[in-house]
């Protein structure tokens, strides 16, 4: 490929500009002294600190990171059995409704799926709180793996499966020593995936969590709705610094898996 | 028996969790406003029989929602706003999709990287972010004053444009990926086959490329759609008294009214209106499932 016309030149710098620009300027603004977002007045990391006192933010974000653990990794298991079902399970009894619900939530508005699982909870007298919001956040997360995971399996060479049944493995031993580790990266993205749903969600948290249960973006969305505070400015940076981190690592280890592989397909070629 | 447990639980989780949902969703908005007062629930009687459940029915709800000028109003709104924002989401996001695939070989993985990165990132916090820009005293009032373009400041939150912003700045990447995908899997030899063939480089664009990155260009445009028309988070944080949007009526409806039959038909419709574009989408996909094949 040639260089870049001015005119790729320019929407490319614009576009990024327009996407990370707002983010800057609250990353700036959380370091500004004055309680004002909109006037400089000087460099201070006092919202921090109170950030760090504030327990209702605290307790939102242990919730929040509780909720996120259990319902991506419940996502997981459930999201890969799925994806296994839908690519491997052949024939079955209503197949056609069952691939149909692993799509569906991926389109569903979020206050519907919220709406609808409420009424579920109070239907069969359940105490809202971390146990429904891991019910419903596993509940859309595991259709978003399952999609990760069956485009990875659909690519899979089901030759190297057979070889190793063909060895005298048992079917569960195939699955564990050789299609586990090939779909991993599928299965760990499915559930990275899961696992920021979680965190971002608000909508649907809001429907099937009780009082006693807060999490941090139904905290965050009551604050701000009453209008911009350099805390949630602190709060955001810390969150976009968190993210930014975790995907520049994952990146770089895949990017690292990748060349261990050819490597090592280089060297098998050679051998 | 083990293939069977294998199909059985995530079978049986969705429908626990997603179709049953769904059932009482539609019982609900079909059943009487007076028996499922708020907040309390009737029981739910499966044992009386199918015969007690369809006599209780009615289409009071529905016809209630004809009747309140506020919720076709909604829907009717919640469209235009949709179609107006993935319209802008696909005029800003068409070219950044162009230049990521032309860009050399060895930039494409940090472009995409810097497209995904925003997805990643809260949704909430993308949108709150504009807040502080948008506002009355907000920087791009500042700075357009400090321009010299304005002399008073431009009043954009709370409207109806701030909404498009937001809208369009966070499906931004749903309409780059589908469109950056179809665009870089484009054979270039095609564009100089058009413009040996005499085509002007514009119409080689329109001609060509255009047609050929279309599966892209609608999956992207029902990416986006599809999802806002059932917005919330936006709306309620940079929309204003005068922004309609049915995601936002069906939650004041049910947090602030507490009205849970209307707020379930609400729902039922909701859903009615994006069963078309849903298969639409569907079959696109399908579609170009098919062409890779």
């Amino acid at each position: 490929m040639n260089r870049l016309s001015w005119f790729n030149t320019v929407s490319l710098t614009l576009g990024f500009a327009f996407l990370y620009i707002p983010m800057v300027i609250l990353i700036i603004f959380s370091f500004n002294e004055s309680k004002l977002v909109t006037v400089w007045a000087g460099f201070s990391v006092k919202w921090y600190g109170e950030l760090l006192q504030n327990e209702a933010f605290l307790n939102a974000a242990w919730v929040t990171l509780k909720v996120a653990v259990l319902s991506s990794t419940i996502a997981t298991v459930l999201g890969t059995m799925a994806a296994y079902v839908l690519v491997r399970g052949g024939r079955f009894l209503g197949r056609t409704l069952f691939s149909g619900m692993i799509y569906a939530p991926l389109v569903m508005p979020e206050v519907i799926t919220g709406l609808s699982l409420l009424l579920l909870f109070i239907g069969i007298g359940m105490d809202r709180g971390v146990m429904t919001i891991v019910l419903a956040h596993t509940t859309f997360s595991m259709c978003y793996v399952s999609v990760v995971v069956s485009s990875r399996l659909v690519t899979f060479d089901r030759s190297l499966e057979e070889a190793a049944l063909d060895l005298g493995c048992s079917a569960a031993e195939a699955f564990r020593l050789v299609t586990l580790p090939i779909i991993a990266p599928a299965v760990i993205s499915g559930w990275l995936l899961a696992f920021t749903l979680s965190l971002d969600d608000l909508v649907i948290a809001s429907f099937t969590s009780g009082p006693a249960a807060t999490t941090l973006p139904i905290k965050i969305f009551s604050a701000v709705r009453l209008g911009v505070s350099p805390e949630i400015n602190a709060l955001s940076t810390i969150m976009i610094a968190i993210v930014t981190v975790g995907v520049l690592t994952a990146s770089l280890v895949t990017k690292h898996q990748l060349v261990r592989q050819r490597r090592d397909e280089q060297n098998a070629v050679r051998t | 028996m083990r293939r069977f447990l294998l199909i059985a639980i995530p079978y049986a989780w969705l429908l626990a969790l997603f179709l049953v949902p769904f059932a009482i969703v539609f019982k609900i908005a079909l059943s009487d406003a007076a028996v499922a007062r708020p907040p309390y629930m009737p029981q739910f009687d499966w044992i009386t029989g199918v015969w007690a459940f369809l006599s209780k029915l009615d289409f009071e709800n529905f016809t209630w929602l004809t009747e309140d000028d506020l919720y076709w109003k909604a829907y009717l709104s919640s469209l235009k706003i949709a179609v107006i924002s993935t319209f802008f989401t696909l005029l800003v996001g068409y070219p950044m999709a162009y230049a990521m695939a032309r860009a050399p070989e060895e930039w494409r993985p940090t472009l995409m990287m810097l497209v995904i990165l925003p997805f990643w990132t809260s949704f909430l916090i993308r949108v709150y972010a504009w807040m502080g820009i948008l506002s009355n005293e907000g920087l791009l009032n500042q700075f357009l004053i400090w321009l010299g373009l304005i002399d008073t400041p431009l009043v954009i939150l709370n409207t109806n444009t701030a909404v498009y912003i937001g809208i369009v700045y966070t499906y931004l990447p749903f309409m780059i990926l589908p469109i950056y995908s179809a665009l870089e899997r484009l054979d270039g030899s095609l564009i100089e086959a058009a413009e040996d063939l005499g085509c002007s480089r514009m119409q080689a664009f329109w001609l060509v490329t255009i047609p050929l990155s279309r599966a892209g260009i609608i999956a992207g445009c029902f990416l986006v759609f599809i999802p806002t028309l059932g917005e919330f988070v936006i709306p309620s944080l940079l929309g204003g008294s005068d922004t309609l949007m049915i995601g936002k009526v069906l939650w004041e409806e049910f947090f602030s009214n507490r009205d849970w039959p209307v707020a379930s038909a609400v729902a039922v419709v909701l859903l009615l209106i994006l069963v078309v574009p849903i298969v639409l989408f569907q079959r696109n996909q399908q579609k170009q499932q098919e062409a890779e094949q």
